[in-house]
């Protein structure tokens, strides 16, 4: 890797000693921010809206919702993808980073795993609501029964099940294990027994010793192995959802690359997101340099870029194959009732990031934070416009209808921000939201390794 | 063997039973001991054991008297007979529980019968199909009837007899009753009114003798608001007698329709549209059909099917009909008002294209034209020689009904000057439907004895003393004429549900000779039939269906001349149309859910009518669909929404009437808007002098199709005569029928062989006029959902009639296609559902299992043809007992989150594959009918068996016109359509 002079990953003056401190104190700090409660405070009345918007959709059925005959999918099946996207950059960060060496990851990886564990349990839960019947949708389970009936195994809904319950799986187990170390350390440090307990239980009866450590990276390194193929597999599957159809508009084959792409791409726009508020919130400049802020911009840069030659490749093809049907659908995107969303989603996904191009606006964290808020919103809109755009208007005239969300379209997604933010806010305090054994091992390298970029 | 484990028969030498005192079982040490304190400790642990363990008398004691006293009871109930006598181990005839039987009866609409034939489970009625039998429905039904069956289980029907709100009971009716009776015989009933619909029932109208011979001063007025008054007094004016022209349509090549939309409207309709469309098959090589011209203001079902159409205003039609008059040479018509160049242009190619097809020809005027109009067209015919050969003439069974109209006028005025004292309705809703210059609601309190016998307590119960439920037709003994006079005697199919009464048996209480109606009914026609095997006779009409040479007797009448010496111009830039609603017609089948939630066939607006309009004048006024307008006409104001209507004469707006009901129920209530408010006695139908000014704001209308461009797709395909002629594979693309492809997946199970399902549709035929819809939601139990349900695009219907326009917006071509589900080989629906709940059988069907279903509409979004409907609510209403009672017990009620979709009526094929199978024989071709099939009035779908190249689908499926609608998709989908032919007249 070339080795060229970069800002440093830790800021100069740290030690082992003021890393963790600094980390753990988040924590075991008994002044915790007032703004931690008002935030918490409005995350948590926003999940019980979800709750409430939950409950009404079980009384009554999804007929509560926008969706008709001929957008069958509408929010739940957009949400979903978008919130499976988000998490994407948390196994990227985690797992790819982490075999690839890439080591400025290490003060930045425990929260964006969190970040990803969190958008799939948000993400998990549109599935499994959107469902006529969901006290039957155990049914996409392949699981030995007296009807002697298996799921469909052709069906890419019945794939989702698979690739969307391993990733939960082993995201939670990844995150779980890089945990360990770090519990162990809150549980020594703990003055107040409840915490002890509860970090001691976490920690497994972490040790510190050789072995553990010796096994501890053994099974970080398997863990990452197998999260790699995920963070491709995992939105390739979602894609498929789509490209498997004959739906103008979702049959495409360049489908899972450009979903891969812009899952990344909404992920780290997301960790940056709420990375850059909770850097200022708790001071964690220190931790979190502007070589991850630069390096995350770079990377929403390029995967941008990737989104952005999807987008003209599906253009590209409607024109090239000359199907009626795809000419129509490409026609029913830029002019038809719902042109706004599709402009929207180039302006926010294409022409508002080019500004990442210059350092300067990578470094200011308020451009920064606008721009991944803004692919947020455009990325949400992307499938907003793969979903309803395609759907509304397909083969038969006569059947073209409209979609509007309703109340409780827009309750349910509001409320699964408020159950993500709250599971968040949890998370930053009471777990170590920087991996501190990662840190000081980063800390260890800078030290002697002076450039700070470990060689590969 | 070892004697020991033989059973023993012997209680007594059961091991526990051989010493019951002798304690083996003990729980405890106490209770081995058996001390005091134990017993003690056990009453007092489980008090309610203490009886039955310490009570002498035990409960084996207690059974052993209960089986003696039973056995005691037994013997004093053995007092057979010695006679011998036969159990009833066999159910009642005709009764196999679960076997459906068919009854022969009729249904009337507008006074004349559609005979049918009603399938009842378990003695009720569950769906009605026509009568192939009857000469007014050849087998064939139209929505009205199709969903009689709703009205009749329709939960808001009235339950009991009503005096002034209050429920009361018939006895108390025929109390206060009787004393107005004697005071009217005083007089000779000088104030005695009694209003019925109209009505051709023999028994009813000697009835109606009966008792102008009792009260010789009273009256008897038939009165409905969308009586054919018109077409009675026109053929009075033209033969001088009330005659009904009885059309020959398939006889004719050329047919004119002045406003007249006798495809879907009259009481002969179902025969007209059967025999047009035989007038017009291209299928087995031939290459020859008839030509329909339409002139009309709205367009029509009959105007949309024609191969020529003229958008003119209603108020021109007359002129229109005496320019063409003129053109045929027919004497003394005066010269109508000037016509546009188009229109006049129209006269003269019309004019030649009849007169080349002299006696084959015909031409039509509507029910809503004026009485000189119908004298014109009968002038016509006679002129071009098409009497006795495309139209014959024979007396109306309703002729008594031809002054109803006027009549209703008098009556009113009658109540104004207190000359009515005792007032009875039969039927209908006139002050709902009345002119509303015909004040009877203002004049009703000036009667002294109002009673009303109803289907429902309505408007005009609401101002009655007395109400009287009425049977529903298919509750009730009646007799009742086709067009051409032939009689059907009715049979109820259910004891009527609430102890309603027939006419008949309201009249007897009239006359004082209560009966019930089957009664009355047998002994009227003991007395009429005069044939000597009474019992036979009566059997055979009710199995038939039909009373056989019961048709009345056609003849030559003479047109008389003179009658169109006068023209008389309307006056007013924008003229007014009044129109029969295509689905609730003149409000009374308002509380109709299926009917209200049906598609208007053009416009697809559902629950509601509008102001339809030209798109021009749409323009001129600044107003889109929806947007208020007010109609300003004769001093009235009515606010109501507008719809756009391509093809909608310029200068005219049509409103249906039949909405803004108060008191229709709990489904019509407060739907639409009422254009009766506006409607005068004198101009009933058109007028001119409307005012029309936007009012600013909107109404939410809802259309089940909002998107009529094809876009360029080819959905429908049509080509006129010519091109046809020169290239019958027009339709025929070669990518449509792809080969079967190599797969990776077993489609498991293979197709098989010998029986594959498949269904065409002959658009050539079709005329969109929607009995596929409701007969198929009455044989699929499919729920409606309401107007709000259907705006958010969630209607249920199964089969539904999708409508395109194409070319210009004034005058486009308009395309009616029916589409079933496809059950596409290659079925997209299939793979996609994660939990196989859509699967194919082997005979080709594409089958929702339903209860497998766990709701993700997977298969919907891939559904090319979006057929598939989905239960967004707990539709199905799983509450009311009447709809229990009416639902098809061969077809799931489906539930709350599950898909459904058309099954090519799956149950009816296994029906009749049961039934094949039991007598081990083919089934025959045309054994099985779908639904829609059946109903079909066009006879445009045909269902079978594919694989049988003799079949009837088989040789359609080889028609060089047979095309797969999206066949490019490469789902090869069994249902498939035979394009379109214009018969195009080159000279327009």
């Amino acid at each position: 890797m070339a080795a060229s002079p970069q800002a440093p990953l830790l800021e100069p003056g740290q030690t082992y000693g003021s890393v963790t401190d600094k980390i753990s104190g988040i924590v075991l700090t008994k002044n915790t921010p007032i703004t931690w409660f008002i935030i918490f405070t409005c995350a948590f009345a926003l999940l019980m809206m979800m709750l409430g918007s939950i409950s009404w959709l079980l009384i009554k059925g999804i007929g509560v919702w926008g969706v008709n005959i001929p957008v069958g999918w509408g929010f739940a099946i957009v949400n979903f993808v978008w919130w499976i996207g988000i998490g994407h950059a948390g196994t990227l960060i985690s797992a790819i980073l982490f075999l690839l060496h890439q080591t400025w990851r290490n003060s930045i990886n425990r929260f964006a795993e969190a970040m990803t564990l969190f958008a799939v349990a948000c993400a998990g839960l549109f599935p499994l609501l959107h469902v006529g019947r969901p006290w039957r949708a155990y049914w996409l389970f392949p699981y030995p029964n007296t009807m002697s009936m298996w799921p469909q195994f052709r069906s890419p809904l019945m794939w989702d099940v698979f690739a969307v319950s391993t990733y939960a799986t082993v995201s939670a187990l990844f995150w779980f294990v890089g945990l360990v170390p770090d519990v162990a350390a809150m549980r020594d440090r703990a003055k107040n027994p409840i915490a002890q307990r509860f970090y001691g239980i976490l920690a497994m009866g972490w040790r510190n010793s050789a072995k553990h450590w010796n096994v501890h990276d053994t099974a970080s390194l398997l863990l990452a192995g197998l999260a790699t193929p995920l963070v491709l597999s995992v939105h390739s599957v979602v894609s498929f959802d789509f490209a498997i159809s004959i739906v103008p508009g979702w049959h495409t084959t360049i489908f899972p690359p450009y979903f891969v792409a812009g899952a990344i791409y909404s992920g780290f726009a997301m960790v940056l997101t709420l990375m850059i508020p909770f850097r200022k919130l708790y001071h964690m400049e220190a931790l979190i340099t502007e070589r991850h802020i630069d390096n995350m911009a770079k990377v929403m840069l390029a995967t941008g870029l990737m989104v952005a030659y999807g987008y003209l490749m599906e253009a590209i093809l409607c024109w090239y194959n000359g199907s009626q049907y795809e000419v129509g659908m490409f026609f029913s995107r830029i002019k038809g009732p719902y042109w706004p969303a599709y402009w929207a989603l180039i302006l926010c996904n294409i022409v508002i990031p080019q500004v990442l191009w210059w350092k300067k606006n990578r470094l200011n964290t308020l451009v920064l934070w606008g721009v991944s808020i803004v692919v947020n919103i455009g990325m949400w809109l992307e499938r907003f416009v793969i979903v309803v755009i395609s759907l509304h208007r397909d083969f038969v005239p006569s059947s073209w209808g409209i979609y509007h969300p309703t109340f409780w379209d827009l309750s349910l997604f509001i409320g699964t921000m408020g159950f993500f933010l709250t599971l968040l806010f949890l998370f930053i305090r009471f777990i170590p939201a920087i991996s501190i054994f990662e840190t000081r091992h980063l800390l260890h390298e800078s030290e002697h390794h002076k450039d700070g970029v470990h060689g590969s | 063997m070892n004697d020991t484990f033989e059973p023993s028969t012997n209680f007594k030498e059961l091991p526990i039973l051989k010493k019951p005192e002798e304690k083996v079982y003990w729980r405890s040490m106490d209770e081995l001991a058996d001390s005091a304190e134990f017993r003690t400790y056990l009453e007092t642990e489980f008090p309610s054991k203490h009886d039955t363990w310490l009570d002498p008398v035990s409960r084996r004691d207690f059974l052993k008297v209960m089986g003696a006293s039973l056995g005691l009871m037994m013997f004093t109930a053995c007092r057979r007979p010695l006679e011998k006598i036969f159990p009833v181990n066999e159910a009642p005839e005709n009764q196999i529980p679960g076997k459906p039987v068919f009854y022969a009866t009729a249904l009337a609409f507008g006074g004349l019968a559609q005979g049918v034939i009603v399938e009842t489970h378990e003695g009720r009625p569950t769906k009605i199909e026509g009568n192939p039998a009857h000469p007014d429905s050849l087998g064939a039904t139209d929505v009205f009837t199709q969903a009689a069956i709703l009205d009749m289980y329709d939960p808001d029907r009235s339950q009991s007899v009503v005096h002034r709100g209050v429920v009361s009971s018939l006895d108390s009716f025929v109390r206060a009753l009787t004393p107005e009776l004697a005071v009217q015989k005083q007089t000779q009933g000088a104030s005695f009114r009694i209003v019925s619909e109209v009505t051709s029932s023999p028994s009813l109208l000697a009835q109606r003798a009966a008792f102008l011979k009792a009260y010789p001063k009273a009256q008897w007025i038939q009165y409905e608001p969308l009586g054919r008054y018109n077409a009675l007094q026109g053929a009075k004016l033209a033969f001088g007698d009330f005659l009904e022209a009885r059309l020959n349509v398939e006889k004719a090549d050329v047919i004119v329709s002045l406003d007249s939309n006798f495809l879907d409207e009259g009481p002969a309709k179902l025969r007209y549209a059967r025999e047009f469309a035989a007038g017009r098959q291209l299928t087995d090589g031939r290459t020859t059909m008839n030509r329909l011209y339409v002139v009309e203001p709205c367009p029509s079902i009959t105007g949309s099917t024609a191969d020529h159409r003229l958008a003119l205003r209603a108020s021109d039609i007359e002129s229109f009909a005496r320019e063409l008059a003129r053109a045929l040479n027919v004497s003394d018509v005066a010269a109508g008002g000037a016509l546009s160049p188009e229109a006049r242009k129209w006269v003269n190619v019309v004019a030649a294209d009849l007169s080349r097809s002299r006696g084959s020809s015909l031409i039509v005027a509507g029910d809503e034209q004026p009485p000189v109009v119908h004298a014109l067209a009968h002038a016509m015919n006679q002129a071009l020689g098409n009497a006795g050969r495309t139209v014959s003439y024979a007396s109306s069974p309703v002729a008594e009904s031809a002054t109803g109209w006027q009549d209703m006028q008098q009556l009113v005025k009658d109540m104004e000057e207190k000359r009515v004292d005792l007032l009875l309705f039969v039927g209908g809703n006139p002050i709902y439907d009345l002119p509303v210059d015909v004040e009877l609601a203002r004049y009703m309190n000036r009667v002294q004895f109002v009673a009303r016998l109803g289907l429902h307590e309505n408007e005009t119960s609401n101002l009655s003393h007395w109400h009287v439920p009425q049977a529903h037709a298919l509750e009730s003994w009646n007799d009742v004429r086709a067009l051409d006079g032939t009689i059907t005697i009715a049979q109820p199919m259910i004891e009527p549900l609430y102890g309603g009464k027939t006419p008949q048996e309201f009249i007897a209480l009239v006359l004082e000779n209560a009966h019930s109606a089957h009664d009355l009914l047998k002994d009227y026609w003991k007395k009429e039939s005069r044939v000597a095997l009474f019992d036979s006779f009566w059997q055979q009409s009710l199995h038939d269906g039909i009373v056989s040479h019961t048709a009345l007797a056609t003849h030559q009448p003479n047109v008389r001349s003179g009658f169109a010496k006068e023209f008389s111009a309307i006056k007013g830039d924008v003229e007014i149309v009044f129109r029969p609603d295509p689905t609730i017609w003149d409000g009374r089948f308002a509380n109709n859910a299926w009917l209200q939630e049906l598609p208007k066939p053009i416009s697809k607006l559902t629950w509601d009518n509008a102001a339809y309009l030209s798109p021009a004048m749409a323009k001129r006024l600044n107003v889109e669909n929806g947007d208020l307008v007010s109609l300003n006409y004769k001093g009235r104001t009515l606010d109501v929404p507008v719809w756009i209507t391509p093809g909608h004469a310029d200068q005219s707006l049509s409103i249906t009437l039949g909405y803004g009901r108060t008191k229709a129920g709990r489904v019509g209530d407060q739907h639409g808007f009422n254009a009766y408010m506006l409607r005068t006695s004198d101009a009933p139908y058109f007028d001119g002098g409307l005012t029309v000014t936007k009012k600013g704001g909107s109404y939410k209308l809802v259309a089940t199709q909002t998107h009529h461009s094809m876009e360029g797709r080819e959905i429908v395909r049509a080509a006129t005569l010519a091109e046809y002629k020169s290239d019958p594979k027009f339709s025929y693309r070669k990518t449509d029928w792809p080969e079967e492809s190599e797969t990776l997946y077993d489609t498991a199970p293979k197709l098989d062989e010998e029986t594959g399902w498949g269904l065409t549709i002959d658009m050539n035929g079709c005329t969109g006029c929607n009995a596929c819809i409701i007969a198929c939601q009455s044989e699929n139990n499919i729920s409606t959902v309401g107007k709000d349900q259907v705006s958010r695009g969630r209607e249920m219907h199964w089969i539904r009639v999708d409508n395109y326009f194409e070319g210009s917006t004034d005058n486009p071509e308009m395309l009616h296609q029916p589409v079933t589900c496809m059950h596409c080989e290659n079925a997209p629906c299939e793979p996609v559902c994660p939990v196989g709940a859509t699967s194919h059988t082997a005979e080709g069907l594409n089958q929702m299992v339903y209860n497998r279903c766990v709701g993700t509409r997977y298969c919907s979004n891939n559904c090319p043809y979006k057929v598939r409907r989905y239960n967004f609510f707990q539709y199905a209403d799983d509450s009311t007992e009447q709809f229990k009672f009416m639902r098809n017990p061969d077809v799931t009620v489906r539930s709350r989150g599950v898909m459904e979709k058309c099954t090519y009526c799956v149950q009816r094929i296994q029906e009749v594959k049961i039934e094949a199978m039991k007598t081990d024989r083919e089934i025959k071709d045309g054994e099985i009918m779908t639904a829609c099939q059946s109903a079909c009035p066009t006879r445009v779908i045909t269902f079978g068996n594919i694989r049988d190249k003799k079949s009837r689908v088989a040789q359609l499926k080889n028609e060089p016109r047979n095309y797969a609608m999206l066949g490019d998709l490469g789902v090869r989908p069994r249902t498939t359509y035979l394009a379109k032919v214009r018969n195009v007249n080159p000279e327009i």
